[in-house]
């Protein structure tokens, strides 16, 4: 019965359908007002730039998610690493690795204080990962409110260099994306992600120590709040203690895993669901841009397609959701 | 602590005696207060503190509602929103309309917890995710409609709602009429819960729906009417909260976050099956008094997002802990 749970199948044609949907919007708005440079390779690029820092937490979202967990601290750890990165490096080409080194540090202690909470302590993800995440922003906010220091140079590379018209960004993301959905289809981790998801009890039956992997799940996203921190700090030259807060990366995150068909609940959907409800967003707010709709306009057509999108493969759950 | 007749006999009783964890911490936030401001024992400033404390805790009596049933409601900081933006828009400075106008903000707030129902009930959208749309579909609604800047104007009669104080009042000196919307709406709350139907079968609902449902107890109507009723709280303490501290754009900004903290800190279980509507009230008074205490100690505003964060985990884990010596 669990064999089937195992497969992470499932979810590709919801992540298929939402691609053709989301980059069959974007091309009939592009062709609708006119902006066909939008199509050309590098307005294509630039489309799928937008992808990224959503992209990376999401993934890491995932990994929590499909293990049955969430996690809310991931905003305000992305502030955190881009104001670490800036405030470490203060522009010199030499504290470029150790800036990196004790970014991915305080990721990994965020992550496993997360899953320590979570796994051993018994607290309600939701519950845990709002406290250390209010713990984060409030130090951070006490002690770093003003704007100091910038990423070196050097560093800027991720946002805005590239290969063959192809940024390093996207690499990024599409390499990471890979490693995640090897790991989640063809790794023995992976199997007991799908395992713990599922069906907690029968996993720790079946001798997998469950703690451990919903701790792990956990120290995965924080990694990939990191490198969205990271990529966020580039790109901006400096960190600020709100960029994870105002992009709102927290509810995002999880709004575009469940639209990519991961269930909350867990044990179900995978990366490339997530990555096509990236995609859509991304999409979204080109077609927004295109079509001059106001900012606060596009706000509530973003709320009304979240729970759409949500809708669309919900509705047919047999049974009860809270 | 209740004096209604119980249906269900002894053991109920047994449990019914343990002290809300939300109770204690509240009285020992409170003593530091009046140890540290010892004018804090005073009724004029316990009534004060009441005043400035109610939209958090009728915010909290609501969204008990919702996590009672099994879900969470993350719209609510927007609908408060919402209805003060609104509120000053469409009363604009004429006390002649306010009465009809709060008749209509509530008609929103109603609006509100009705999508959110029936999109959880028969759309099968988990409510993280329902409310979540509705809050960024609400907050979008009030910041177009208003332009993005506080605009209007609101009347002495609307804001009197939030800031009226009756002075000389015997035995407790002063009453503010936002300490008696306060003691009605948790009369209400307490009433729906515990004197109607409704509260057995929310707990029903939220403990296992499955279950609930061939017991024959009608669990989309229940969820439906816990999002309204969850809504409506967000309305009345969006108009408390216009009438003290005026239109802004973000009146409501992470409400939802604080009332779900304070409804877990009082001991009520997230998703659903345990609680009661004395884990939102107490919850959110210690929130409350925990701001105040924090607010006097002088610590910047930012940290006290850590402790707050910090009190979360804590009072969690605790009941978490007390769970498992019981079991």
């Amino acid at each position: 019965m669990t064999t089937d749970r195992m497969k992470p199948k499932p979810g590709l044609p919801v992540a298929v359908l939402l691609a053709g949907l989301s980059i069959g919007f974007f091309v009939v708005v592009a062709l609708a007002t006119g902006e066909t440079a939008q199509l050309s390779g590098q307005g294509i690029a630039g489309l799928l730039q937008r992808m990224v820092a959503l992209g990376l937490v999401a993934i890491g979202q995932t990994f929590v998610i499909l293990v049955g967990s969430i996690d809310l601290s991931v905003a305000a750890l992305i502030s955190a690493v881009a104001v670490l990165a800036s405030h470490v490096m203060q522009g010199d080409p030499a504290m470029l690795l150790p800036a990196v080194l004790l970014c991915l540090g305080l990721c990994a202690a965020v992550g496993f204080v997360n899953g320590a909470l979570v796994a051993y302590g018994g607290i309600n993800p939701l519950i845990a990962t709002l406290g250390t995440g209010l713990v984060i922003q409030g130090v951070l906010a006490a002690s770093f409110g003003a704007l100091q220091g910038s990423v070196a140079r050097e560093f800027q590379i991720i946002a805005y260099g590239g290969v063959l018209g192809v940024p390093y960004s996207l690499l990024l993301l599409a390499a990471l994306s890979l490693a995640a959905a090897f790991v989640l289809d063809r790794t023995l981790f992976g199997a007991r992600i799908y395992a713990v998801g599922g069906n907690p009890d029968g996993a720790r039956l079946a001798g997998i120590r469950t703690e451990r992997v919903i701790l792990s799940a956990h120290m995965v996203a924080s990694f990939f709040a990191g490198a969205a921190g990271l990529y966020l700090a580039a790109r901006l030259q400096s960190g600020t203690p709100w960029i994870g807060r105002d992009g709102i990366y927290d509810l995002e995150s999880i709004a575009v895993t469940v639209i990519g068909g991961t269930i909350l609940a867990g044990g179900k959907g995978g990366v490339a669901g997530t990555l096509a409800g990236v995609l859509l967003f991304a999409s979204l707010d080109a077609g927004f841009n295109m079509l001059g709709i106001d900012a606060f306009l596009k706000q509530v057509l973003r709320g009304a397609i979240v729970i759409a999108a949500v809708a669309v493969h919900a509705v047919r759950t047999k049974g009860h959701v809270a | 602590m209740t004096t209604v007749p119980q249906s269900s006999p002894s053991r109920r009783q047994a449990a019914r005696i343990t002290v809300n964890s939300g109770l204690v911490i509240f009285v020992a936030l409170y003593a530091v207060i009046a140890f540290l401001q010892p004018n804090y024992l005073e009724p004029g400033l316990f009534m004060n503190f009441l005043r400035r404390a109610a939209p958090l805790v009728i915010l909290s009596c609501g969204q008990l509602y919702v996590i009672l049933t099994g879900g969470f409601d993350l719209s609510m900081g927007a609908v408060a929103t919402l209805v003060v933006l609104a509120a000053s828009i469409l009363i604009n400075g004429d006390p002649e309309t306010t009465w009809a106008v709060i008749g209509a903000l509530y008609a929103m707030g109603i609006a509100v917890g009705l999508v959110n129902g029936l999109v959880v009930a028969f759309l099968k959208v988990p409510s993280i995710i329902a409310t979540l749309g509705t809050m960024l579909l609400v907050n979008g609604l009030a910041l177009a409609w208003s332009g993005g800047a506080a605009r209007g104007d609101l009347p002495d009669n609307f804001r009197n709602l939030g800031r009226l104080v009756w002075r000389n009042v015997p035995v407790i000196g002063t009453l503010p009429l936002a300490a008696l919307v306060l003691t009605g709406f948790v009369a209400l709350a307490w009433f729906g819960l515990n004197a109607t139907v409704y509260g057995k079968r929310a707990l029903a609902v939220g403990d296992n729906p499955r279950a609930a449902e061939l017991a024959g107890t009608p669990v989309a109507a229940t969820r439906i009417l816990a999002f309204v009723v969850s809504a409506v709280s967000a309305a009345t303490a969006g108009i408390l909260l216009g009438g003290f501290s005026g239109v802004s754009v973000n009146a409501g900004e992470g409400l939802e976050l604080q009332a779900i903290a304070a409804c877990v800190i009082g001991g009520a279980q997230l998703l659903g099956g345990r609680g009661s509507v004395w884990s939102a009230v107490f919850g959110a008074l210690s929130l409350f008094a925990l701001f105040t205490l924090l607010n006097l100690l002088g610590l910047p505003q930012a940290l006290r997002d850590s402790i707050q964060g910090l009190i979360l985990i804590a009072a969690v884990g605790a009941s978490m802990w007390g769970n498992r010596r019981r079991t």
